[in-house]
């Protein structure tokens, strides 16, 4: 059993990368969901959006870098909102669930078609993007940095990473403490409250949509800043979904619970996986009960396990208050 | 109706000289409403040639169970598109207007099941009250600076608005640990944030204990004494009797008796409204 080794990849769940991606797609969820009661299945797609936009400036267009993250966190995610939120936000709370989940798949099937090649790269996806990303870089690319855990590069994924998922955290704190994040909580409660109070609250659903979006677009930016491809793959549907693991894991409508979800979340499949592994490997793990290719598979078993158990035993997630969580059922 | 009964009925004096007649024209209407009708699917709901509500008093409607009040009240605070007809208040059409710009433009409606926000704070829930907050645009969340004066301002008009309601106790809780009664009181002191002119209430008095009962009496009073009007729907009489100026009774969506509320137990088409015709009794409607 390599415990250094596991304690290296569980640390490395708690700070890398994939927590960055995940932290920032459920900041948005939290804003979208937590916030103002949007519920978005299709996180997925904002990912996409900043993933694609920048990649497809960058590698089909021609243009500059800068001019991609300008396409990819604003203008691709806001075109998004408005698309799915114009139609929807006047309706139930439900049809934006159903079109952000149809969005989301209908974006990675079209981005995949053979017929786009020239423009998404098809299911090859696009590289070469990110070039001036790492440019910019002050790390060695041979050197290992913070104890080891990241090469040159990866470190700087992961400090740019740090660094925007501390302003979008600090942003979000602030906006939550302001009169307009109260009126997106006084929607959350009740819509029609809110308008009887002269809120506009289509409006401020649509600006919720549309920052969330941006967030979650930040998060997939940046995912494909570190895996140097933007591929319609890594946006399947699991993709929301683990995004809202990571929200209710460290619990809604909490400033720190999305970051804190995804972080618990993200050293839980490290250890497991690794945990695993090693226990196959060694020989501990009777071959009857799971072998080394089902480790992947099961430590997704285990996740769902967790789950179970804090809806039963912590429902309001890491952060959130049990005495918030009451006052629904009165 | 004869003459020598009528003669002992009290009428509020804005009211003098105000035939009790449907659709009667007021001296000086604030709310107006027109060959206002609203179905739904095959059924009319609501079917209202005239109705004026008159400034400044305070205003009943009310009827038997499917009677259209409640849809009538939504068509009023333009919560409800009618299918035809026109509703003006202060001078506005308001099918013009966005149903949260009536509220800007000085009318407030509460709701017959309460919508208190319940995982905020009471003094949150005052806050949200307040209209032309600049701190409402996103970018200036950033900025708390450019809002905190404003901040300031409100947050003492609600403090206020708590003393008088006594909820001042209640100010950092969370509004969902509020009674029922409180949570009335609580959203009658939220509506009074917009600083209305009118305010609408949809049965104010429902679910709540007798003992909070008289003091949300006294509190409709002091609107109307503040020179608000009031327009509510309600199906406790005592609540009609004793604080209305002028009573409106719908049934079967149409509006079949207006009159200062003594007037209303003898008036035959109200008594056959709600018990059926033929029958020749007069109606003790403060029994209810």
């Amino acid at each position: 059993m390599d415990w250094g080794g596991i304690i290296e990849n569980t640390f490395r769940g708690l700070i890398g990368e994939q927590f960055i991606y995940f932290g920032l797609a459920a900041i948005g969820l939290n804003m979208h969901f937590g916030y103002t009661g949007l519920l978005n299945f299709g996180q997925a797609v904002f990912m996409a959006a900043g993933a694609y936009g920048l990649s497809m400036a960058v590698a089909t267009l021609g243009l500059n870098f800068w001019w991609g993250l300008l396409l990819g966190i604003v203008v691709f995610p806001l075109i998004l909102a408005a698309i799915m939120g114009v139609p929807t936000l006047r309706l139930r709370a439900d049809y934006l669930a159903i079109v952000t989940i149809a969005a989301s798949e209908m974006f990675r099937i079209i981005a995949r078609s053979p017929s786009l090649d020239r423009w998404t790269g098809s299911s090859d996806g696009l590289t070469a993007f990110a070039k001036t990303f790492y440019e910019f870089s002050p790390y060695d690319t041979q050197e290992r940095y913070f104890f080891g855990l990241f090469i040159g590069n990866q470190m700087w994924v992961v400090t740019v990473g740090w660094v925007v998922l501390a302003l979008v955290v600090g942003a979000v704190y602030l906006m939550m403490r302001s009169p307009w994040g109260r009126v997106l909580k006084a929607i959350r409660e009740d819509e029609d409250a809110a308008r009887s109070l002269g809120k506009n609250a289509y409006w401020f659903k649509m600006q919720a949509l549309a920052l969330g979006g941006v967030f979650g677009a930040l998060g997939g930016m940046l995912r494909a800043i570190g895996t140097q491809s933007a591929q319609p793959q890594s946006f399947i549907t699991d993709v929301t979904f683990f995004a809202w693991v990571a929200l209710i894991l460290g619990g809604a409508a909490k400033v720190g619970g999305p970051v804190v979800g995804a972080a618990v979340l993200y050293a839980i499949l490290n250890f497991t996986d690794i945990f695993l592994r090693n226990s196959v490997a060694d020989g501990w793990m009777p071959e009857w009960l799971m072998t080394g290719t089902q480790v992947g598979q099961v430590r997704f078993m285990l996740i769902g396990l967790a789950l179970i158990l804090l809806a039963a035993f912590r429902p309001q997630g890491i952060f959130g208050s049990k005495e918030e969580m009451a006052l629904d059922d009165r | 109706m004869t003459a020598e009964n009528t003669a002992d009925i009290p009428v509020a004096p804005a009211f003098a000289g105000v035939p009790w007649e449907p659709g009667a024209a007021k001296p000086d209407p604030i709310l107006v409403a027109t060959g206002v009708r609203r179905s739904f699917g095959g059924l009319t709901a609501v079917d209202v040639d005239h109705l004026e509500v008159q400034r400044g008093q305070i205003t009943a409607l009310i009827g038997p169970n499917g009677a259209g009040k409640t849809t009538f009240f939504n068509l009023l605070t333009n919560f409800d598109t009618p299918d035809v007809g026109t509703r003006t208040f202060e001078g506005r059409e308001l099918s013009r207007v966005a149903a949260h710009r009536v509220a800007n433009l000085g009318m407030v409606r509460t709701f017959q099941l309460t919508k208190s926000l319940s995982k905020m704070t009471v003094i949150d829930n005052m806050l949200l009250g307040a209209t032309g907050q600049s701190g409402e645009r996103m970018w200036r969340s950033f900025l708390p600076f450019t809002w905190r004066r404003q901040e300031a301002e409100i947050t003492a008009r609600a403090e206020a608005l708590l003393e008088r309601f006594k909820l001042s106790h209640m100010r950092d809780e969370f509004a969902g640990t509020l009674s029922g009664g409180q949570r009335k009181l609580l959203e009658m002191a939220r509506a009074l944030m917009v600083e209305p002119n009118m305010v609408m209430l949809d049965e104010p008095m429902a679910g709540v204990n007798p003992a909070l009962k008289q003091s949300l009496l006294d509190h409709v009073k002091g609107l109307r004494d503040e020179g608000m009007t009031v327009l509510f729907v309600e199906h406790d009489m005592d609540m009609v009797q004793e604080i209305s100026d002028w009573v409106v009774v719908m049934a079967e969506g149409r509006i079949i008796a207006e009159g200062p509320p003594a007037s209303i137990g003898q008036n035959q088409a109200v008594v056959d409204a709600y018990l059926g015709a033929h029958h020749d009794a007069a109606l003790d409607l403060g029994e209810d």
